[in-house]
């Protein structure tokens, strides 16, 4: 037991000593909630739209000033002809057009309605959508209050945002920040850590050494199973304190599904590092393999309920997403054991499949 | 007769690692054509110092000439004219025989036809002409090293410099590999070689020996010999080692 | 010149002999491409639904089965229990809930007016935004026919509509693949030539080879570019590669001219190649290689507009973005791609990644010392 604990010291030392890896061990997530706090986000404020307005009467002054108060939108330029909507577009800066068309008064008046032609540019075609539906409702509650009392037939949606009554970005990214960044240290790190013994030579010094390979496994991982559980409580903290995400559920829960995570990530890593003995193949297939799913696939970013089924499948296999759903419940929706136990189970499910292939794998280099 | 030039010359070359002094006011000149040996324990600074005289690294203070060039302003000029072959021996790996000999021969400005011609008769003389386009991972270390030496010198410059060129193989390799070093030096080549063995001592013209980062000693191996009354350069190593740890006491 | 030609030479048989490394520097981009594009969509298609009916009137049936007839929306659970639903959105088993009060349709009748309920999971705000202009635009609608039905005529002249037209130019289709798959080759192509390039260096000094080759006459200049060129050429390749694919399989357009895009690549290779070059001049080991390079990277990615929109940062992060090299290049290829732009559309990023490229390979070749 002293031998392992020794081993244990010394990987912490390498570790520690190596000032530029800690720094960014550390300073990464602190820099990516930042990021991701203050500087990212999908919602949409202050997009530059262009009007043509060939009526130019009271009521699309109207209009257009309603649409430009509304923080959505920022009136970048008024066009004057119809040939320059596509250079304005081109230029890159112009995200939607709005035109109305000429004697707009007039015909509302006369004809009880006008058309309005919303042009998006759909090179970015979220935004142009959202953009689009916004500019239109706006159009037509302004419409409603400009007409305030002459409907004679009014059915009134009254709508309650749950979990996130602000719309705040931070909120979806944050469980989606600790999937990756848990993946990153725990898996990444570990396989890289393992393969360089192997490239170095080193591991057959250690297995030669009274220690049994499950203890130099053990003992290489563990100082990362430290240094993630630190990582994933720093950010939670800054989470909570800088940005205000709510911790509305157990806190213990949250912790423990999080060490649970990271040892399913840490086992994915000595996976990795079983099936290759050269650090770069260790660090392009985590990765490639890891990295990158992780953030497309796992509803991080973009929610699985809207890919094609075959996607959906792929991403059952993704164990970031079982984690996202856990630390959103928890953290989002005060959920408990009782609405998640399932994803556990799946997580628990992983990290043995993951150790077992991983010792099938070590006894067959050592045969 | 014609003396024979000094090709190397240092004077009072002193290497700093911040408190650490690794060489120490050295001085010495080595004698064109001659196979110099540069001994010295493990840690003495022996590779410090020929990193120096390869344009590796600065020397703290110091004068020293290579081939006629002065180290501070002439370096890359040095490097034109001398070879290297350090202890990790540096042929990569990944690529066969004849792929680091011609990578080797290219860079340092051979044309095509002189590549050519010098490659064979390289693989011929070194009996490697089955081993062409093998890798280098996949032949022995013996091979290895006596490929190394060749490419080191295959642009035919004048001086080869071996970081302890034989380390980790058996005695009959190792002194295959000097049969090399003696025709290199047969053939003009000025050859400085670092070792820890001190048998391979008695092969060298001459030969230092460096201890704690000073020469200790400075002359042919036979002089030295009977210098300190004993049989081998094994012992007039030990001499000068034990000799360092009374003077300490 | 001619050194350079067999440094070169070394560098890609070392590349395409790596065994293991070809298929992660060319296959795994590739379907992770393939893969990818089709996940990252924002569309909503399926928005789940949980009904809270408390009125069971004509009129509510009515609501509800216009929601059943969209394609967007799908009734997921039907309930009399505000409770219930509220339940399985917990559960996640629902986006929203729809709760049409008891004594909607007399409302309605009596005193013309009558209230819907929407309760939207608010978790992702983008999706709920939309999710309730959806929503509303369908109960409008279901507002006017019920007036359509049961004003008079003169009733109905006193109200006024506007009918906005949508037209959504360069993506018709709102095709989100097509907006992703530039993004994404941008991505790939980064990754192989950031980590790769960086990584290769850093190798050889682990390994000693690097030693072999200080000592040569070889110029730094040499050197480097003998670094440099080969993973150029393979990036450069892996873009072609990307495109033909994406034009084979995704049928996304290529409006813009093909040697717009390459020249682009190009320039924005040079810097890429030499953020990595940079990175080795200052790390020891490839593990920190790669995890400063990886730092970089996220950061890079994140901010430059590939997932989320360049526009809605606030402007002391656009300002950072200047020197991100990914924002440039990922805003270039979609202009070119998707709207044609020219030259000249291009010209102030393209010269903005030209000094970019200048000034940091000129960067690392002065860190990149052969003498230590």
């Amino acid at each position: 037991m002293k031998r392992f604990w020794g081993f244990v010291v010394k990987e912490f030392f390498h570790i520690f000593r190596d000032y530029r890896t800690l720094l960014i061990l550390f300073g990464m997530p602190a820099v990516q909630l930042m990021l991701f706090g203050f500087v990212l986000t999908n919602e949409i404020k202050d997009a530059r739209i262009a009007v043509l307005d060939l009526s130019k009467d009271e009521t699309t002054r109207k209009l257009t000033e309603k649409i430009t108060s509304s923080g959505y939108f920022l009136l970048d330029r008024n066009l004057s002809s119809f040939n320059q909507i596509e250079p304005a577009f081109r230029e890159g800066n112009i995200k939607m057009v709005i035109v109305f068309g000429k004697d707009f008064e007039k015909k509302l008046k006369k004809e009880n309605a006008a058309k309005v032609q919303l042009i998006g540019d759909a090179s970015d075609p979220n935004t142009a959508n959202i953009l689009v539906n916004y500019a239109s409702g706006i159009l037509n509650s302004s419409l409603l209050t400009m007409n305030a009392g002459q409907i004679p037939l009014q059915i009134l949606p009254e709508t309650r945002m749950l979990y996130n009554p602000e719309l705040k970005g931070v909120y979806m990214f944050v469980p989606g920040l600790m999937a990756m960044l848990m993946i990153l240290i725990s898996a990444l790190m570990t396989s890289i850590s393992i393969t360089k013994e192997k490239e170095t030579g080193t591991m057959e010094l250690l297995l030669a050494s009274p220690l049994r390979p499950a203890q130099i496994i053990i003992g290489k991982v563990f100082p990362y199973v430290f240094l993630a559980f630190i990582d994933a409580c720093v950010i939670l903290l800054l989470a909570n304190l800088v940005f205000g995400v709510p911790l509305a559920g157990s806190v213990f829960l949250l912790l423990l599904e999080t060490l649970l995570y990271i040892i399913m990530a840490l086992s994915l890593g000595i996976l990795v590092s079983t099936v290759t003995n050269s650090q770069q193949i260790a660090m392009m297939v985590s990765l490639m393999a890891l990295m990158l799913p992780t953030i497309l696939l796992s509803g991080f970013i973009f929610p699985i309920a809207n890919m094609p089924q075959i996607m959906q499948w792929l991403c059952a296999v993704m164990p970031p997403k079982y984690y996202i759903i856990i630390i959103k419940g928890i953290m989002l929706q005060g959920n408990g054991l009782a609405f998640l136990w399932r994803e556990t189970l799946v997580l628990v499910g992983f990290t043995t499949i993951f150790i077992l292939l991983s010792i099938k794998n070590f006894k067959t280099r050592l045969a | 007769m014609t003396m024979p030039e000094n090709i190397i010359i240092v004077k009072d070359l002193v290497k700093k690692f911040g408190d650490f002094t690794a060489n120490d006011h050295l001085t010495f000149e080595v004698k064109k054509g001659e196979i110099f040996g540069f001994l010295g324990a493990n840690g003495a600074g022996k590779t410090t110092a020929i990193r120096i005289l390869c344009g590796l690294s600065y020397p703290t203070s110091g004068i020293l000439t290579v081939a006629g060039y002065d180290i501070y302003s002439q370096r890359e000029l040095i490097k034109k004219n001398i070879g290297y072959m350090s202890q990790k021996f540096s042929l990569y790996e990944d690529l066969t025989v004849f792929e680091n000999i011609r990578f080797y021969a290219g860079i340092y400005g051979l044309s095509k036809k002189e590549i050519e011609e010098r490659s064979e008769r390289l693989l011929e003389r070194l009996d490697l002409q089955t081993a062409r386009n093998k890798l280098i991972a996949d032949i022995p270390l013996g091979w290895k090293q006596k490929l190394a030496l060749s490419v080191a010198i295959i642009h035919d410059p004048k001086i080869v410099f071996l970081d302890e060129p034989t380390g980790g193989v058996d005695p009959i390799t190792r002194r295959q590999f000097w049969d090399m070093i003696f025709e290199t030096a047969r053939n003009g080549i000025t050859v400085f070689v670092t070792t820890h063995y001190m048998d391979e001592a008695e092969y060298c013209d001459r030969v230092s020996i460096m201890v704690d980062g000073r020469i200790a000693a400075l002359d042919t191996p036979a002089n030295l010999k009977e210098q300190f009354h004993v049989a081998s350069m094994n012992d007039v190593f030990l001499r000068l080692a034990r000799s360092k740890v009374t003077t300490e006491e | 010149m001619k050194t350079l030609r067999y440094i070169i030479q070394k560098e890609f048989i070392q590349v395409f002999r790596n065994k293991r490394m070809l298929p992660i520097i060319f296959v795994l981009p590739l379907v992770q491409l393939l893969i990818l594009v089709n996940a990252a969509t924002f569309d909503m298609k399926n928005i789940r639904m949980a009904v809270v009916d408390l009125d069971m009137s004509g009129s509510s049936r009515g609501i509800i089965s216009k929601y059943e007839g969209s394609p967007f929306y799908k009734i997921v659970y039907t309930t009399y229990s505000v409770k219930e639903a509220q339940e399985q959105m917990q559960r996640g088993n629902t986006d929203m809930i729809m709760v049409i009060p008891a004594d909607f349709e007399k409302d309605l009748v009596t005193r013309n007016r009558a209230g819907v309920q929407f309760i939207i999971n608010a978790i992702n705000g983008a999706s709920a935004g939309l999710m309730n202009a959806y929503s509303t635009q369908i109960l409008m609608s279901y507002n006017r026919s019920v007036m359509a039905e049961w004003l008079t005529p003169s009733q109905l002249a006193g109200i006024q509509v506007i009918q906005s037209e949508n037209s959504f130019w360069y993506n018709p289709k709102l095709n989100y693949k097509t907006y992703m798959v530039p993004g994404i080759l941008v991505l790939l192509v980064t990754i192989v030539g950031f980590l790769l390039s960086g990584m290769n260096i850093v190798r050889e000094k682990e390994i000693g080879t690097i030693e072999q080759i200080n000592v040569t006459p070889i110029r730094k200049s040499q050197f480097i570019a003998g670094k440099l060129i080969p993973f150029w050429i393979i990036a450069l390749f892996e873009l072609a590669f990307g495109l033909t694919l994406g034009k084979l399989i995704f049928d996304i357009p290529i409006v813009g001219s093909l040697w717009l895009i390459f020249l682009s690549g190009g320039i924005y290779l040079f810097v890429i190649l030499g953020f990595g070059l940079l990175v080795s001049t200052m790390t020891n080991t490839q593990q920190q290689a790669m995890l400063v390079s990886f730092f970089f990277m996220v950061v890079f990615i994140l901010m430059s507009g590939l997932f989320t929109s360049v526009e809605s940062m606030p402007v002391w992060a656009q300002e950072v973005n200047r020197i991100n090299p990914l924002a440039y290049f990922i805003r270039i290829m979609r202009m070119v791609m998707l709207k044609g732009s020219t030259l000249h559309d291009i010209s102030s990023p393209l010269i903005a990644l030209g000094i970019y490229a200048v000034v940091i390979i000129s960067l690392a070749v002065r860190r990149y010392r052969k003498v230590a």
